[in-house]
Protein backbone atom coordinates (compact mmCIF):
# COMPACT_ATOMS: atom_id res chain seq x y z
CA UNK A 1 0.00 0.00 0.00
CA UNK A 2 1.14 3.52 -0.78
CA UNK A 3 0.03 6.28 1.59
CA UNK A 4 0.30 10.04 1.18
CA UNK A 5 0.18 11.91 4.48
CA UNK A 6 -0.62 15.65 4.41
CA UNK A 7 1.37 16.35 1.25
CA UNK A 8 1.65 20.04 0.32
CA UNK A 9 3.68 21.58 -2.46
CA UNK A 10 4.00 25.15 -3.71
CA UNK A 11 5.88 26.66 -6.64
CA UNK A 12 6.50 30.29 -5.69
CA UNK A 13 3.17 31.79 -4.70
CA UNK A 14 1.20 29.00 -6.36
CA UNK A 15 -0.02 26.25 -4.02
CA UNK A 16 -0.21 23.18 -6.25
CA UNK A 17 -0.94 20.52 -3.61
CA UNK A 18 -2.81 21.30 -0.42
CA UNK A 19 -2.71 18.79 2.40
CA UNK A 20 -3.20 15.69 0.24
CA UNK A 21 -4.20 12.51 2.07
CA UNK A 22 -4.52 9.39 -0.03
CA UNK A 23 -3.95 5.67 0.11
CA UNK A 24 -3.52 3.33 -2.83
CA UNK A 25 -4.27 -0.32 -2.22
CA UNK A 26 -2.26 -3.40 -3.20
CA UNK A 27 -3.62 -5.59 -5.98
CA UNK A 28 -5.87 -2.79 -7.23
CA UNK A 29 -5.78 -0.27 -10.03
CA UNK A 30 -6.04 3.06 -8.20
CA UNK A 31 -6.98 5.96 -10.46
CA UNK A 32 -6.18 9.60 -9.79
CA UNK A 33 -8.37 11.79 -11.96
CA UNK A 34 -8.79 15.52 -12.37
CA UNK A 35 -8.63 18.34 -14.85
CA UNK A 36 -5.38 19.43 -16.48
CA UNK A 37 -3.46 21.60 -13.99
CA UNK A 38 -5.28 20.17 -10.97
CA UNK A 39 -2.04 18.82 -9.47
CA UNK A 40 -2.22 15.13 -10.46
CA UNK A 41 1.23 14.98 -12.04
CA UNK A 42 2.89 16.94 -9.22
CA UNK A 43 1.24 14.57 -6.76
CA UNK A 44 2.67 11.59 -8.64
CA UNK A 45 6.11 13.18 -8.85
CA UNK A 46 6.02 13.81 -5.08
CA UNK A 47 4.96 10.21 -4.55
CA UNK A 48 7.86 8.74 -6.54
CA UNK A 49 10.37 11.28 -5.22
CA UNK A 50 11.01 13.26 -8.39
CA UNK A 51 9.77 16.37 -6.54
CA UNK A 52 10.25 16.92 -2.81
CA UNK A 53 7.03 17.90 -1.01
CA UNK A 54 7.14 21.02 1.18
CA UNK A 55 5.19 19.21 3.88
CA UNK A 56 3.99 15.70 4.64
CA UNK A 57 5.42 12.34 3.71
CA UNK A 58 4.86 9.32 1.51
CA UNK A 59 5.08 5.77 2.80
CA UNK A 60 5.46 2.55 0.86
CA UNK A 61 4.09 -0.37 2.89
CA UNK A 62 4.87 1.54 6.06
CA UNK A 63 8.35 2.70 4.97
CA UNK A 64 8.65 6.49 5.15
CA UNK A 65 10.05 7.23 1.68
CA UNK A 66 10.26 11.01 2.10
CA UNK A 67 12.50 10.76 5.17
CA UNK A 68 15.02 8.47 3.46
CA UNK A 69 18.32 9.67 2.02
CA UNK A 70 18.90 9.43 -1.72
CA UNK A 71 20.95 6.27 -1.21
CA UNK A 72 18.34 4.58 0.99
CA UNK A 73 15.55 5.47 -1.42
CA UNK A 74 17.27 3.41 -4.06
CA UNK A 75 16.00 0.18 -2.51
CA UNK A 76 12.37 1.34 -2.78
CA UNK A 77 12.90 2.85 -6.22
CA UNK A 78 13.92 -0.55 -7.52
CA UNK A 79 10.50 -1.81 -6.45
CA UNK A 80 8.79 0.89 -8.53
CA UNK A 81 7.90 0.62 -12.21
CA UNK A 82 6.64 3.62 -14.11
CA UNK A 83 4.96 4.10 -17.44
CA UNK A 84 5.37 7.67 -18.63
CA UNK A 85 2.96 9.74 -20.68
CA UNK A 86 5.38 9.83 -23.60
CA UNK A 87 6.70 6.34 -22.78
CA UNK A 88 10.19 7.79 -22.06
CA UNK A 89 11.94 4.93 -23.82
CA UNK A 90 15.67 5.38 -24.35
CA UNK A 91 15.79 6.22 -28.03
CA UNK A 92 19.42 5.15 -28.49
CA UNK A 93 18.54 1.59 -27.41
CA UNK A 94 16.49 -1.13 -29.08
CA UNK A 95 13.24 -2.33 -27.52
CA UNK A 96 15.04 -5.38 -26.06
CA UNK A 97 17.79 -3.17 -24.61
CA UNK A 98 15.21 -0.83 -23.10
CA UNK A 99 13.53 -3.69 -21.27
CA UNK A 100 16.90 -5.18 -20.27
CA UNK A 101 18.21 -1.87 -18.94
CA UNK A 102 16.96 -2.00 -15.31
CA UNK A 103 18.02 -5.66 -15.11
CA UNK A 104 21.51 -4.81 -16.37
CA UNK A 105 21.84 -2.00 -13.85
CA UNK A 106 20.51 -3.72 -10.75
CA UNK A 107 19.70 -7.39 -11.05
CA UNK A 108 23.05 -9.20 -10.91
CA UNK A 109 21.74 -11.63 -13.54
CA UNK A 110 23.94 -13.05 -16.29
CA UNK A 111 23.51 -11.72 -19.84
CA UNK A 112 21.58 -14.85 -20.84
CA UNK A 113 19.22 -14.51 -17.87
CA UNK A 114 18.69 -10.84 -18.64
CA UNK A 115 17.85 -11.63 -22.27
CA UNK A 116 15.44 -14.36 -21.18
CA UNK A 117 13.66 -12.11 -18.68
CA UNK A 118 13.41 -9.22 -21.18
CA UNK A 119 11.96 -11.61 -23.77
CA UNK A 120 9.42 -12.86 -21.22
CA UNK A 121 8.32 -9.30 -20.48
CA UNK A 122 8.03 -8.51 -24.19
CA UNK A 123 6.00 -11.67 -24.72
CA UNK A 124 3.74 -10.64 -21.85
CA UNK A 125 2.89 -7.41 -23.67
CA UNK A 126 2.64 -9.28 -26.99
CA UNK A 127 5.73 -7.73 -28.53
CA UNK A 128 7.93 -10.79 -28.74
CA UNK A 129 8.98 -9.94 -32.30
CA UNK A 130 9.75 -6.26 -31.71
CA UNK A 131 12.96 -6.68 -29.69
CA UNK A 132 15.33 -5.50 -32.39
CA UNK A 133 13.37 -2.38 -33.30
CA UNK A 134 14.20 1.10 -32.04
CA UNK A 135 11.47 3.09 -30.24
CA UNK A 136 11.19 5.47 -33.20
CA UNK A 137 10.18 2.48 -35.35
CA UNK A 138 7.28 1.57 -33.02
CA UNK A 139 3.74 2.96 -33.00
CA UNK A 140 2.43 4.90 -29.98
CA UNK A 141 0.58 1.84 -28.66
CA UNK A 142 3.66 -0.35 -29.07
CA UNK A 143 5.79 2.21 -27.25
CA UNK A 144 3.37 2.15 -24.33
CA UNK A 145 3.53 -1.64 -24.24
CA UNK A 146 7.33 -1.54 -24.30
CA UNK A 147 7.10 0.99 -21.44
CA UNK A 148 4.96 -1.49 -19.50
CA UNK A 149 7.39 -4.33 -20.28
CA UNK A 150 10.29 -2.21 -18.99
CA UNK A 151 8.28 -1.23 -15.90
CA UNK A 152 7.56 -4.86 -14.95
CA UNK A 153 11.03 -6.22 -15.78
CA UNK A 154 12.21 -6.01 -12.17
CA UNK A 155 8.98 -7.55 -10.76
CA UNK A 156 7.95 -4.27 -9.13
CA UNK A 157 5.66 -3.96 -6.12
CA UNK A 158 4.38 -0.58 -7.27
CA UNK A 159 3.41 0.58 -10.75
CA UNK A 160 2.73 4.18 -11.74
CA UNK A 161 1.13 5.03 -15.06
CA UNK A 162 1.02 8.68 -16.10
CA UNK A 163 -1.71 9.22 -18.70
CA UNK A 164 -1.19 5.75 -20.19
CA UNK A 165 -3.74 6.34 -22.96
CA UNK A 166 -2.82 9.80 -24.11
CA UNK A 167 -2.42 9.94 -27.87
CA UNK A 168 -3.88 6.47 -28.44
CA UNK A 169 -6.97 5.49 -30.41
CA UNK A 170 -9.88 4.09 -28.31
CA UNK A 171 -9.22 0.45 -29.24
CA UNK A 172 -5.52 0.59 -28.45
CA UNK A 173 -6.36 2.48 -25.25
CA UNK A 174 -8.57 -0.42 -24.15
CA UNK A 175 -5.73 -2.88 -24.85
CA UNK A 176 -3.42 -0.83 -22.61
CA UNK A 177 -6.09 -0.54 -19.89
CA UNK A 178 -6.65 -4.29 -19.91
CA UNK A 179 -2.93 -4.95 -19.82
CA UNK A 180 -2.55 -2.69 -16.79
CA UNK A 181 -5.45 -4.46 -15.03
CA UNK A 182 -4.06 -7.91 -15.83
CA UNK A 183 -0.51 -7.25 -14.70
CA UNK A 184 -1.76 -5.57 -11.52
CA UNK A 185 -3.57 -8.80 -10.57
CA UNK A 186 -0.76 -11.04 -11.84
CA UNK A 187 2.03 -9.33 -9.93
CA UNK A 188 -0.24 -8.24 -7.03
CA UNK A 189 1.07 -4.71 -7.44
CA UNK A 190 -0.12 -1.40 -6.06
CA UNK A 191 -0.96 0.39 -9.30
CA UNK A 192 -1.59 4.12 -9.53
CA UNK A 193 -2.92 5.48 -12.82
CA UNK A 194 -3.06 9.21 -13.49
CA UNK A 195 -5.69 9.99 -16.08
CA UNK A 196 -8.41 12.29 -17.24
CA UNK A 197 -9.75 9.80 -19.74
CA UNK A 198 -13.21 8.73 -18.54
CA UNK A 199 -13.27 5.69 -20.83
CA UNK A 200 -10.16 4.44 -19.11
CA UNK A 201 -11.55 5.18 -15.67
CA UNK A 202 -14.72 3.21 -16.43
CA UNK A 203 -12.72 0.38 -18.00
CA UNK A 204 -9.95 -0.23 -15.50
CA UNK A 205 -10.40 1.50 -12.15
CA UNK A 206 -10.85 -0.24 -8.82
CA UNK A 207 -10.57 2.91 -6.70
CA UNK A 208 -10.73 6.54 -7.81
CA UNK A 209 -9.33 9.72 -6.26
CA UNK A 210 -10.58 13.00 -7.71
CA UNK A 211 -8.10 15.88 -7.45
CA UNK A 212 -9.37 19.43 -7.81
CA UNK A 213 -7.23 22.56 -7.31
CA UNK A 214 -4.61 20.63 -5.35
CA UNK A 215 -7.00 18.84 -3.00
CA UNK A 216 -8.57 15.40 -3.07
CA UNK A 217 -12.25 16.30 -3.19
CA UNK A 218 -13.65 12.83 -3.58
CA UNK A 219 -12.67 9.17 -3.38
CA UNK A 220 -14.68 6.12 -4.26
CA UNK A 221 -15.30 3.67 -7.11
CA UNK A 222 -16.95 3.60 -10.54
CA UNK A 223 -20.46 3.27 -9.15
CA UNK A 224 -20.00 6.24 -6.86
CA UNK A 225 -18.49 8.26 -9.67
CA UNK A 226 -21.66 8.09 -11.74
CA UNK A 227 -23.86 8.73 -8.72
CA UNK A 228 -22.31 12.19 -8.45
CA UNK A 229 -22.83 14.40 -5.41
CA UNK A 230 -19.81 16.69 -5.65
CA UNK A 231 -20.44 19.52 -8.16
CA UNK A 232 -16.79 19.79 -9.29
CA UNK A 233 -16.67 16.03 -9.83
CA UNK A 234 -19.92 16.08 -11.78
CA UNK A 235 -18.60 18.90 -13.98
CA UNK A 236 -15.51 16.81 -14.70
CA UNK A 237 -17.16 13.42 -15.22
CA UNK A 238 -20.11 14.63 -17.22
CA UNK A 239 -18.26 17.17 -19.32
CA UNK A 240 -18.89 15.22 -22.52
CA UNK A 241 -22.25 14.72 -24.22
CA UNK A 242 -21.62 10.97 -24.20
CA UNK A 243 -21.31 10.80 -20.41
CA UNK A 244 -24.33 13.10 -19.94
CA UNK A 245 -26.45 10.76 -22.06
CA UNK A 246 -25.17 7.72 -20.18
CA UNK A 247 -26.18 9.41 -16.95
CA UNK A 248 -29.65 10.12 -18.27
CA UNK A 249 -29.86 6.54 -19.53
CA UNK A 250 -31.00 7.93 -22.83
CA UNK A 251 -30.15 6.84 -26.31
CA UNK A 252 -26.71 7.73 -27.62
CA UNK B 1 18.43 46.08 -8.18
CA UNK B 2 19.00 44.68 -11.66
CA UNK B 3 22.69 44.07 -10.93
CA UNK B 4 21.77 42.37 -7.66
CA UNK B 5 19.30 40.06 -9.40
CA UNK B 6 21.85 39.27 -12.09
CA UNK B 7 24.49 38.47 -9.46
CA UNK B 8 22.02 36.22 -7.65
CA UNK B 9 21.20 34.42 -10.88
CA UNK B 10 24.90 33.82 -11.54
CA UNK B 11 25.37 32.48 -8.02
CA UNK B 12 22.36 30.23 -8.52
CA UNK B 13 23.85 28.76 -11.70
CA UNK B 14 27.29 28.32 -10.14
CA UNK B 15 25.76 26.56 -7.13
CA UNK B 16 23.61 24.30 -9.28
CA UNK B 17 26.56 23.50 -11.55
CA UNK B 18 28.61 22.48 -8.49
CA UNK B 19 25.74 20.33 -7.22
CA UNK B 20 25.48 18.62 -10.58
CA UNK B 21 29.23 17.95 -10.63
CA UNK B 22 29.03 16.53 -7.14
CA UNK B 23 26.19 14.21 -8.21
CA UNK B 24 28.11 13.27 -11.36
CA UNK B 25 31.32 12.31 -9.58
CA UNK B 26 29.74 9.43 -7.70
CA UNK B 27 30.65 5.78 -8.14
CA UNK B 28 28.82 4.40 -11.18
CA UNK B 29 26.20 1.74 -10.44
CA UNK B 30 27.75 -0.84 -12.77
CA UNK B 31 31.40 -0.74 -13.83
CA UNK B 32 30.67 -2.74 -16.99
CA UNK B 33 27.94 -0.34 -18.10
CA UNK B 34 30.18 2.64 -17.31
CA UNK B 35 33.04 1.22 -19.40
CA UNK B 36 30.78 0.69 -22.40
CA UNK B 37 29.41 4.24 -22.06
CA UNK B 38 32.95 5.60 -21.77
CA UNK B 39 34.04 3.83 -24.95
CA UNK B 40 31.00 5.25 -26.76
CA UNK B 41 31.83 8.77 -25.57
CA UNK B 42 35.51 8.41 -26.49
CA UNK B 43 34.31 7.59 -29.98
CA UNK B 44 31.73 10.40 -30.10
CA UNK B 45 34.02 13.10 -28.71
CA UNK B 46 37.34 11.82 -30.06
CA UNK B 47 37.19 9.61 -33.12
CA UNK B 48 34.34 11.49 -34.72
CA UNK B 49 36.17 14.81 -34.25
CA UNK B 50 39.45 13.76 -35.85
CA UNK B 51 38.33 14.90 -39.31
CA UNK B 52 37.43 18.47 -38.38
CA UNK B 53 40.48 18.82 -36.10
CA UNK B 54 42.81 17.57 -38.84
CA UNK B 55 41.25 19.78 -41.51
CA UNK B 56 41.43 22.97 -39.44
CA UNK B 57 44.94 22.25 -38.20
CA UNK B 58 46.30 21.55 -41.68
CA UNK B 59 44.94 24.80 -43.05
CA UNK B 60 45.89 26.88 -40.02
CA UNK B 61 49.47 25.57 -40.06
CA UNK B 62 49.70 26.30 -43.77
CA UNK B 63 48.24 29.81 -43.44
CA UNK B 64 50.45 30.73 -40.47
CA UNK B 65 53.46 29.66 -42.52
CA UNK B 66 52.47 31.84 -45.49
CA UNK B 67 51.54 34.84 -43.32
CA UNK B 68 54.83 34.67 -41.43
CA UNK B 69 56.74 34.45 -44.71
CA UNK B 70 54.87 37.52 -45.91
CA UNK B 71 55.70 39.48 -42.73
CA UNK B 72 59.41 38.81 -42.49
CA UNK B 73 61.67 41.22 -44.33
CA UNK B 74 65.24 40.77 -45.47
CA UNK B 75 66.78 41.14 -42.00
CA UNK B 76 64.62 38.52 -40.23
CA UNK B 77 66.00 34.99 -40.67
CA UNK B 78 63.89 32.52 -42.67
CA UNK B 79 63.96 29.97 -39.86
CA UNK B 80 61.56 32.33 -38.04
CA UNK B 81 58.80 30.78 -40.16
CA UNK B 82 59.25 27.35 -38.59
CA UNK B 83 59.65 28.93 -35.16
CA UNK B 84 56.42 30.96 -35.51
CA UNK B 85 54.36 28.07 -36.86
CA UNK B 86 55.52 25.86 -33.98
CA UNK B 87 54.92 28.45 -31.29
CA UNK B 88 51.50 29.48 -32.60
CA UNK B 89 50.29 25.92 -32.96
CA UNK B 90 51.66 24.70 -29.63
CA UNK B 91 50.94 27.71 -27.46
CA UNK B 92 47.59 28.92 -28.68
CA UNK B 93 45.94 27.53 -31.77
CA UNK B 94 45.85 23.85 -30.86
CA UNK B 95 45.25 24.07 -27.10
CA UNK B 96 42.69 26.89 -27.21
CA UNK B 97 41.01 27.06 -30.60
CA UNK B 98 40.57 23.30 -30.99
CA UNK B 99 38.62 23.08 -27.68
CA UNK B 100 36.58 26.11 -28.81
CA UNK B 101 35.73 24.30 -32.04
CA UNK B 102 34.95 21.14 -30.07
CA UNK B 103 32.66 23.21 -27.83
CA UNK B 104 30.67 23.96 -30.97
CA UNK B 105 30.68 20.45 -32.34
CA UNK B 106 30.70 18.23 -29.25
CA UNK B 107 29.22 20.69 -26.72
CA UNK B 108 26.05 21.35 -28.70
CA UNK B 109 25.67 17.62 -29.26
CA UNK B 110 26.00 16.86 -25.54
CA UNK B 111 23.53 19.60 -24.56
CA UNK B 112 20.93 18.62 -27.14
CA UNK B 113 21.27 14.91 -26.36
CA UNK B 114 20.84 15.35 -22.60
CA UNK B 115 18.26 18.12 -23.10
CA UNK B 116 16.12 15.86 -25.29
CA UNK B 117 16.37 13.13 -22.66
CA UNK B 118 15.20 15.66 -20.08
CA UNK B 119 12.16 16.95 -21.98
CA UNK B 120 11.09 13.45 -23.06
CA UNK B 121 11.24 12.29 -19.41
CA UNK B 122 14.04 9.78 -20.09
CA UNK B 123 16.04 11.31 -17.22
CA UNK B 124 13.01 10.95 -14.93
CA UNK B 125 12.78 7.31 -16.03
CA UNK B 126 16.41 6.77 -15.00
CA UNK B 127 15.83 8.43 -11.63
CA UNK B 128 12.72 6.37 -10.91
CA UNK B 129 14.63 3.17 -11.63
CA UNK B 130 17.13 4.28 -8.99
CA UNK B 131 19.89 5.21 -11.46
CA UNK B 132 21.94 8.31 -10.60
CA UNK B 133 21.16 10.06 -13.89
CA UNK B 134 23.92 12.67 -13.49
CA UNK B 135 26.59 10.06 -12.97
CA UNK B 136 25.20 7.77 -15.69
CA UNK B 137 24.90 10.49 -18.34
CA UNK B 138 27.56 13.06 -17.48
CA UNK B 139 30.52 11.27 -15.87
CA UNK B 140 31.44 9.22 -18.99
CA UNK B 141 31.37 12.39 -21.09
CA UNK B 142 33.61 14.30 -18.68
CA UNK B 143 36.11 11.44 -18.36
CA UNK B 144 36.11 10.99 -22.14
CA UNK B 145 36.68 14.75 -22.60
CA UNK B 146 39.58 14.73 -20.13
CA UNK B 147 41.19 11.74 -21.85
CA UNK B 148 40.62 12.43 -25.53
CA UNK B 149 40.84 16.21 -25.97
CA UNK B 150 44.61 16.29 -25.18
CA UNK B 151 45.14 13.62 -27.87
CA UNK B 152 43.19 15.67 -30.39
CA UNK B 153 45.28 18.69 -29.47
CA UNK B 154 48.55 16.78 -29.91
CA UNK B 155 47.26 15.59 -33.28
CA UNK B 156 46.44 19.18 -34.16
CA UNK B 157 49.95 20.38 -33.19
CA UNK B 158 51.63 17.70 -35.28
CA UNK B 159 49.40 18.24 -38.31
CA UNK B 160 49.60 22.03 -38.14
CA UNK B 161 53.37 22.12 -37.94
CA UNK B 162 53.63 19.42 -40.63
CA UNK B 163 51.33 21.34 -42.96
CA UNK B 164 53.33 24.53 -42.33
CA UNK B 165 56.56 22.73 -43.28
CA UNK B 166 55.01 21.22 -46.39
CA UNK B 167 53.52 24.51 -47.62
CA UNK B 168 56.73 26.39 -46.76
CA UNK B 169 58.80 24.04 -48.87
CA UNK B 170 56.21 23.66 -51.64
CA UNK B 171 55.84 27.42 -52.14
CA UNK B 172 59.56 28.05 -51.78
CA UNK B 173 59.28 30.50 -48.84
CA UNK B 174 61.50 28.28 -46.72
CA UNK B 175 63.80 25.33 -47.15
CA UNK B 176 63.09 22.20 -45.13
CA UNK B 177 66.37 22.70 -43.26
CA UNK B 178 65.46 26.28 -42.27
CA UNK B 179 61.99 25.21 -41.21
CA UNK B 180 63.37 22.31 -39.14
CA UNK B 181 65.92 24.57 -37.52
CA UNK B 182 63.19 27.10 -36.68
CA UNK B 183 61.06 24.33 -35.20
CA UNK B 184 63.89 23.35 -32.86
CA UNK B 185 65.24 26.75 -31.90
CA UNK B 186 64.51 27.87 -28.33
CA UNK B 187 62.18 24.92 -27.78
CA UNK B 188 61.00 24.37 -24.21
CA UNK B 189 59.25 21.15 -23.22
CA UNK B 190 57.37 23.26 -20.68
CA UNK B 191 55.46 24.89 -23.56
CA UNK B 192 53.92 21.53 -24.41
CA UNK B 193 53.19 20.82 -20.74
CA UNK B 194 51.56 24.24 -20.44
CA UNK B 195 49.47 23.60 -23.56
CA UNK B 196 48.32 20.17 -22.42
CA UNK B 197 47.50 21.44 -18.93
CA UNK B 198 45.20 24.02 -20.51
CA UNK B 199 43.73 21.37 -22.76
CA UNK B 200 42.75 19.10 -19.88
CA UNK B 201 40.96 22.04 -18.22
CA UNK B 202 39.19 22.94 -21.46
CA UNK B 203 38.14 19.32 -22.02
CA UNK B 204 36.51 19.37 -18.60
CA UNK B 205 34.82 22.71 -19.22
CA UNK B 206 33.38 21.91 -22.63
CA UNK B 207 31.85 18.61 -21.49
CA UNK B 208 30.61 19.64 -18.05
CA UNK B 209 29.21 23.06 -19.02
CA UNK B 210 27.39 21.59 -22.02
CA UNK B 211 26.01 18.74 -19.91
CA UNK B 212 24.82 21.27 -17.31
CA UNK B 213 22.82 23.23 -19.88
CA UNK B 214 21.27 20.07 -21.31
CA UNK B 215 20.50 18.54 -17.92
CA UNK B 216 18.47 21.53 -16.80
CA UNK B 217 16.65 22.11 -20.09
CA UNK B 218 12.91 22.47 -19.55
CA UNK B 219 10.02 22.69 -21.96
CA UNK B 220 10.14 21.37 -25.50
CA UNK B 221 12.19 21.31 -28.67
CA UNK B 222 12.65 25.09 -28.68
CA UNK B 223 14.17 25.02 -25.22
CA UNK B 224 16.48 22.14 -26.16
CA UNK B 225 17.73 24.28 -29.07
CA UNK B 226 18.26 27.22 -26.73
CA UNK B 227 20.09 25.10 -24.18
CA UNK B 228 22.34 23.86 -26.96
CA UNK B 229 23.15 27.44 -27.99
CA UNK B 230 23.75 28.48 -24.37
CA UNK B 231 26.02 25.45 -23.91
CA UNK B 232 28.26 26.55 -26.80
CA UNK B 233 28.31 30.23 -25.82
CA UNK B 234 29.07 29.59 -22.15
CA UNK B 235 31.64 26.89 -22.88
CA UNK B 236 33.50 29.28 -25.17
CA UNK B 237 33.30 32.19 -22.70
CA UNK B 238 34.51 30.04 -19.79
CA UNK B 239 37.28 28.51 -21.92
CA UNK B 240 38.49 32.00 -22.85
CA UNK B 241 38.44 33.29 -19.26
CA UNK B 242 40.15 30.12 -18.01
CA UNK B 243 42.73 30.47 -20.79
CA UNK B 244 43.66 33.93 -19.53
CA UNK B 245 43.85 32.80 -15.90
CA UNK B 246 45.87 29.65 -16.66
CA UNK B 247 48.23 31.52 -18.97
CA UNK B 248 48.92 34.07 -16.26
CA UNK B 249 49.41 31.36 -13.67
CA UNK B 250 51.51 28.96 -15.73
CA UNK B 251 53.73 31.42 -17.61
CA UNK B 252 54.67 33.45 -14.57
Amino acid sequence: MIELHNISKSFGEHDVLKDIQASFERGKVNFVIGRSGSGKSVMTKCTVGLIEPDQGHVSYDGRNFTALSRRDRKEIRQEIGMLFQGSALFDSMTVQENVSFPLKMFSGMTDAEIDRRASECLERVELADAGSRFPAECSGGMQKRVGIARAIAMNPKYLFCDEPNSGLDPQTAIVIDQLIMEITREYNMTTVVISHDMNSVMEASDTIHFVHEGRILWRGDRGGLLAGGVPELEDFVFASELMRRIRKGGQI
Amino acid sequence: MKAYLRAMRWLFHIGRYMQLLSASFRRPEKGRVFRSLLIRELDAIGTQSIGIVALLSLFMGAVICLQTAHQIGGWIPVYTIGFTVRQTMILEFSPTLIPVILAGKVGSNIASQIGTMRVTEQIDALEIMGVNSASYLILPKIIAGLCIVPFLVILSMVMGVGAGAWVGVATGVSSLADFEYGMQVDFHVFDVIYALTKTVAFGFILTSVSAYHGYYAAGGALEVGRSSTRAVVWSVVIIMVTNLILTQMLLN
